[in-house]
């Protein structure tokens, strides 16, 4: 393992950043609960206040801690160790987000296969069926609901077709900037970090106008049943990652323009690499089950 | 603490050796022994305070009828003292003992990633002051038990259940990054010769649970994300009539809930394994199959969730598969009983505080196991199922089974933290005084379990009374004794008889081979594992 080679270890100094990050997140979490509750009491109060106060610090936090970790990081400060150390961590980072999108596939896979299934008096349920909705006819996309919502399904060629394609050739786009760097030709690493971003804007760009689409002409709201809660959850936590992924590739080109990273020593950018990839494979997922299937 | 770098013969070290002092040295520091005690005092005040709630429920169950509190409140109490417990104080707990220790035991400076520890460290307060500010807000705080089952979460809640959701969800962000740190540690700080089948059974079994940490607790992110969605934002997923199901909310909490449950006992098997061959003097029995025992759980832990749900009407083949798979999961548990027990065969065994724990521990917990079993049993299930039977079997395998350990930790690691003994003669009196106290109050409701009293109702019929009398006294009095093993840590921090670099005669391990207390970095060149 790493620990052998190198004989004394690196522990960082104490920093303020992460109780200011504390208090940011409690802040958002306040905050985000009391815009919840007044929003559905519709009442005006203090709790967005709260909310875009505890972002902001968010947002301060992320900035000083990364110029720390930065100018640490420039000044080689850090070890190998260090730098595997990184490497793990945003692995079982990638993986826990792996596992929040499993809850809501869960939920999807559970709510096709079994409760509207079972709704509609599959199994043993006939009688379910009888006595709640005997109306009811199971089937998938729920474009009608037990309750009698209706709305329209959401298909699969057109925009989440291209959006498809669109984000599978971002995942290569990303891939050749990584080899730039790796190989240190800077102008590869630039042009193609470049063509990620925009692919990724064009992505997010396509993904609100499907929502405007999906909520003008198909009626396919967030409240249409549960497929309309688990097209929207999903997309849309898929859409923030994407635009969170967008960030930190934008940050990195920055970087890359300042004339950071070498050919051996590139966490941040292996890791933004890393997560683009992941939520390229979200959405080949969501691809497949909530569109085409 | 001050550091004793004297002691230590290696290079010269810059800056950060000598603990800094004041209150920024608790805010900002990067310390992995700082961040430990701050764990375990945060997880000790969340002790008592879901605890004085717990007295508050057997104070109202002391007499049938309705005399202290109103039935909301009592729900109230009954949810949050749940959600205290597990995310407040077990599994701080724990993650205070592995900051602590696991460094200390593999050889490590301090975690792979300090300054994120102490982010996961500093969420904690907020996200309990949150959930506790909840329960002033007007309709009252989460009422729904800490399962929070939908509906009683979504439609029939109370407004400030938006709160929960967030408090839960930056506690979750703790969990995450606090088992990240722990699994990046053990992975990559492991000092040269260290390998995986070296490392101490607390650290593997931590390292496992780090990993269902890591599995699990975004799924919760997800559980709560839906309920607060169905409750706000009008969406269906727990709503037969918009194609959902509550009986959906119960699979996915669970499918969280049940790898939670080992979460909070799997590093408790690794301090006993640590405490029961050092006062026995021997070497623990079956180290390889303790470790492989603690994997099969933790795997099986992802295939038993729906034994919690017999009664939802699940077809006949689910729950066939999860009661045997539940039911196999009592083999792992019983390689690690009898290796315990195998250990202390022909020992040498002397009776300190941390080796009465854990043998409290073994027995008890055992006991709890077996009640697990007989719960696992599709067809009993439907007898004990919310009845005080599964109040009398989980409280058995979380207080006199995971606390109980993390106390046999605190006796047996408190001489290392603190450079001091602590009073023996008081903490016998905290063992005996909880050991007794803690058979009192959760025995007997196994009977008025199986005589079907229900869990979670302020009332109950006439002839539960004498056993809920009992019940209640044993209550009080284990509450109270808590209290003396808060004497006996405060005296011990304060003061009293010199620790040597090793007390127990019998104890085998890295952090043994340090100084009490042990110096503010650990190891500044990595230690020599033969």
């Amino acid at each position: 393992m790493a620990a052998q080679q190198h004989e004394k270890y690196y522990v960082p100094a104490s920093s303020p950043w992460p109780i200011v990050g504390a208090v940011a997140l409690g802040l958002i979490a306040f905050g985000a609960g009391h815009t919840v509750i007044e929003s559905k009491n519709q009442v005006d109060g203090w709790g967005t206040t709260v909310l875009f106060t505890g972002l902001a610090i968010l947002v301060v936090m992320l900035f000083g801690w990364f110029r720390d970790q930065i100018n640490e990081s420039m000044s080689g400060l850090y070890s190998n160790q260090l730098s595997a150390s990184y490497r793990q961590g945003m692995s079982w980072f990638i993986f826990s987000e792996v596992m929040f999108f499993a809850a809501f596939f869960g939920a999807l896979f559970y709510a096709r296969v079994i409760a509207v299934e079972w709704l509609g008096g599959a199994s043993n349920n006939a009688m379910t069926n009888e006595v709640l909705w005997p109306h009811f006819e199971a089937m998938w996309p729920l474009t009608e609901t037990p309750g009698g919502t209706t709305t329209q399904a959401m298909g699969w060629m057109g925009l989440p077709l291209y959006n498809t394609i669109i984000l599978i050739v971002s995942s290569f786009t990303c891939h050749f900037a990584h080899v730039g760097l790796e190989k240190g030709n800077r102008t590869q690493l630039k042009v193609w970090l470049g063509i990620t971003i925009v692919l990724g804007c064009i992505f997010l760009y396509l993904q609100g106008a499907e929502y405007v689409h999906a909520y003008q002409d198909l009626g396919l709201k967030l409240d249409s049943g549960v497929y309309g809660n688990t097209f929207y959850l999903l997309t849309g936590f898929h859409g923030m990652h994407v635009t969170l992924g967008t960030l930190m590739l934008i940050v990195m080109f920055f970087r890359v323009m300042k004339g950071h990273f070498t050919h051996d020593n590139h966490f941040a950018f292996q890791a933004t690499s890393w997560y683009w990839h992941f939520v390229d494979v979200v959405w080949v997922c969501l691809f497949i089950f909530v569109y085409i299937l | 603490m001050s550091s004793a770098a004297g002691t230590m013969d290696h290079h010269d070290h810059d800056h950060h050796h000598h603990a800094p002092s004041g209150i920024t040295r608790w805010l900002f520091t990067t310390n992995h022994k700082d961040i430990g005690s701050m764990y375990l005092w945060f997880s000790f005040i969340m002790f008592l305070l879901g605890g004085s709630m717990a007295l508050v429920i057997r104070a109202e169950l002391f007499q049938p009828g309705l005399q202290l509190v109103d039935p909301h409140f009592f729900n109230q109490m009954t949810t949050v003292h749940g959600l205290i417990m597990v995310f407040g104080a077990v599994m701080p707990a724990f993650t205070g003992l592995a900051n602590w220790m696991v460094p200390m035991m593999i050889g490590a400076p301090d975690m792979a990633l300090p300054r994120m520890n102490n982010w996961s460290f500093w969420i904690l307060p907020f996200a309990f002051a949150i959930l506790l500010a909840s329960l002033f807000m007007e309709g009252g705080g989460p009422a729904f038990g800490w399962t929070f089952y939908a509906p009683l979460s979504t439609t029939y809640s109370s407004d400030s259940t938006a709160l929960f959701v967030f408090s839960v969800h930056i506690m979750g962000i703790s969990s995450i990054m606090g088992a990240i740190n722990v699994i990046v540690t053990i992975m990559n700080m492991r000092a040269p010769g260290m390998t995986y089948m070296k490392m101490p059974l607390f650290v593997w079994t931590w390292f496992i649970t780090a990993f269902l940490l890591i599995a699990v607790m975004p799924v919760l992110a997800g559980a709560v994300t839906m309920v607060l969605t169905d409750k706000y934002f009008g969406t269906s997923f727990f709503d037969a009539a918009g194609g959902g199901d509550p009986v959906m909310f119960q699979h996915i909490f669970w499918f969280f809930g049940h790898p939670e449950v080992y979460i909070m006992i799997l590093p408790s098997f690794g301090i006993v394994s640590a405490i029961i061959p050092a006062f026995s003097r021997k070497p623990l029995f079956g180290y390889a199959s303790m470790v492989y025992a603690t994997a099969a759980i933790a795997g099986l832990s992802f295939l038993v969730w729906a034994h919690h749900m017999f009664t939802t009407g699940m077809p006949v083949a689910a729950a066939l598969f999860f009661m045997y798979c539940t039911m196999l999961i009592s083999v792992p548990t019983g390689v690690k009983v009898f290796n315990w027990v195998a250990t202390m065969w022909r020992g040498s065994i002397s009776f300190e505080t941390p080796m009465l724990f854990a043998l409290a521990f073994v027995i008890l917990f055992t006991i709890g196991g077996f009640s697990g079993l007989m719960l696992a049993i599709t067809p009993v299930d439907f007898q004990y199922h919310d009845t005080y039977f599964v109040v009398a079997h989980f409280h058995y395998v979380l207080v006199s089974g995971a606390i109980f350990s993390i106390m046999a930790a605190a006796y047996y690691w408190l001489p290392k933290w603190t450079g001091h003994m602590y009073n023996e003669t008081l903490a016998k009196w905290h063992f005996w005084c909880s050991l007794i106290s803690v058979n009192v109050l959760f025995f007997p409701m196994h009977f008025v379990g199986l005589a079907g009293m229900p869990r979670r109702i302020p009332d109950y019929a006439l002839q539960f009374a004498d056993i809920n009398q009992i019940v209640s006294i044993g209550a009080f009095a284990f509450g109270l004794s808590q209290l003396i093993f808060l004497a006996v840590v405060v005296k011990c921090v304060r003061g009293g008889e010199k620790a040597p670099a090793k007390p127990w005669e019998g104890a085998t391990g890295l952090e043994w081979t340090v100084p009490s207390p042990a110096p503010y970095h650990t190891f500044d060149t990595p230690p020599e594992v033969k």
